[in-house]
């Protein structure tokens, strides 16, 4: 389980949130919420001006203790906005990047199971700049596994993708993400991606965390205006559970 | 009207062309055969061997040094960094001349630093030291600022995700960062070291003309001059040809893909 408590000072801005992850944690919020930042705290491309993360009883970052560790000691993957394949690399090269073990011939033959699994084991000797946007998506996941993390962090995963593609490839990664056992924060704009992917679902508004829970606990149940805006999304169309009466906003 | 024009333009166009052809062909055409034995008699290749080996040393210490630099630029954009670029930007629109001048100034026997180098026991001006120097000198802004533009295009999350992923931050550098500015790295280089090759004034002023020592091939062909125009011709085709044979070397080096290959 990874566990965080960061302050985060960024000129004007203030970010103090606290999160949990167990299975795939959504950290949801307009712009400027500080989702992102958030992220870059765990990822340790930001260092917090106070608070703690643990992985287990691992300590990531503790500003009481002087602990921080570099990201590359973390063992949490990365996988950004717009999925930031290596464009000098192919496809197979962007997936052995972080395989350290091994012996050349070893670690291709792992890249090349990790690619079959995700479904894209004939790319391998393609360029990120050949792939459509779920290809280089599949492909970001595949490199962020092969490293063996523990932690799987992904800004905006579906962002990069147009309209038609989103709800396929939002499938696709619902579905993967219940298989694999990574525990994962994913950080997004858009209702839709919470309701199909969040067990936990975090909310953040102006650097502070205004209410977290299951996405339909939340819906239901939204403690401010700005989060019923937010999460209108979460019960429309799909309705896997009978709201509790007088609970629904008035457009539904 | 807009015909003429046209024509006119066009013809402007092809007059610039030709007369940046012209010398070139004319060089080769007048040249005569004692030309070759007289360019070896007066040195060609004792000041050939010098040029290649004082522009290796220059181009070497160039990336060692210049690629930190470059690096250090692209990643800071505060007052500093940016009055330090402007630093390295200032040989590049120095005459050559003024660039002697100031080499001496600083390291000349009667210069800022002369007393104390010269305590030490280390004479600079008029010895290869000084050829390296100057070589250095006026060729660092041509690797230097493009080779920082290349960096700075490099996006920080392909650096935190690269860390990410497991990899140390020096690593990040060799299997990222370099093999991503890999042609114009090579590029750079390539014109620092033909702007090096072709150093005159300064290394005149700084390390003067001495056979065997300090004379550069530019250096040599302008000793020639005074004499017969022939040995001139022969250097001046000799350098022109190393030149291109360089710059079509580091071109054709395929670089990138060495670099970018992983081990």
């Amino acid at each position: 389980m990874l566990e965080a408590r960061v302050t985060v000072r960024q000129g004007e801005f203030l970010l103090e949130a606290e999160l949990t992850c167990r299975g795939t944690t959504v950290v949801m919020g307009p712009n400027g919420a500080g989702k992102s930042t958030l992220l870059r705290a765990l990822l340790g491309a930001v260092r917090p001006e106070a608070g703690r993360i643990v992985y287990g009883r691992e300590i990531l970052f503790d500003d009481a203790r002087a602990i921080d560790k570099p990201p590359e000691e973390r063992g949490i993957a990365y996988v950004p906005q717009g999925y930031g394949l290596f464009p000098h690399l192919d496809v197979l090269d962007n997936v052995m990047f972080g395989i350290r073990r091994g012996r050349r011939q070893e670690r291709i033959v792992h890249a090349l199971s990790i690619l079959e699994d995700l479904e894209v084991r004939e790319l391998a000797r393609r360029r990120p700049s050949e792939l459509s946007g779920g290809e280089q998506q599949r492909v970001a996941l595949a490199r962020a596994v092969a490293s063996s993390p523990r932690v799987l962090l992904l800004d905006e995963p579906l962002s990069a993708l147009d309209q038609a593609a989103r709800p396929r490839v939002r499938r696709f990664l619902a579905d993967w993400l219940r298989g694999t056992r990574l525990r994962t924060v994913l950080v997004t704009h858009d209702a839709s991606d919470a309701r199909e992917l969040a067990d936990e679902l975090v909310v953040l508004e102006g650097g502070q965390v205004v209410q977290r829970g299951t996405p339909d606990a939340i819906a239901f149940r939204p403690t401010t205006e700005f989060v019923a805006a937010l999460t209108a999304g979460l019960i429309e169309r799909d309705h896997r559970s009978v709201p509790p009466p007088g609970m629904l906003t008035e457009d539904e | 009207m807009t015909d003429a024009l046209r024509i006119a333009a066009k013809a402007l166009g092809f007059a610039l062309v030709l007369f940046l052809l012209l010398p070139f062909v004319a060089l080769a055409l007048t040249l005569s055969a004692g030309d070759y034995t007289a360019a070896v008699d007066r040195g060609l290749w004792e000041a050939l061997l010098l040029s290649l080996g004082s522009t290796t040393i220059a181009a070497a210490v160039l990336v060692l040094s210049g690629t930190p630099l470059a690096w250090w630029l692209a990643r800071r954009s505060g007052w500093l960094a940016r009055r330090i670029e402007g630093l390295v930007r200032l040989p590049a629109v120095t005459p050559p001349a003024v660039a002697g001048v100031a080499l001496l100034a600083a390291f000349g026997r009667a210069g800022l630093f002369g007393e104390a180098l010269s305590e030490a026991g280390i004479g600079i001006p008029f010895t290869l030291a000084a050829v390296v120097l100057a070589q250095l000198f006026v060729a660092a802004p041509f690797f230097v600022l493009p080779v920082a533009d290349a960096f700075r295009e490099v996006d920080d999350e392909l650096l935190w995700t690269a860390r990410s992923l497991g990899t140390g931050p020096a690593a990040v550098f060799f299997r990222v960062v370099l093999p991503m500015s890999a042609p114009t790295f090579v590029g750079g280089l390539a014109m620092a070291w033909a702007r090096a090759l072709g150093e005159f004034g300064a290394t005149l002023v700084f390390a003067g003309n001495l056979p065997g020592v300090t004379q550069t091939l530019p250096i040599a062909i302008y000793t020639e001059m005074e004499g017969d125009l022939g040995p001139a011709r022969v250097m001046a085709l000799v350098l022109l040809g190393f030149a291109l044979l360089l710059f079509a070397a580091l071109r054709t080096a395929r670089v990138e893909r060495v670099l970018g290959k992983r081990t």
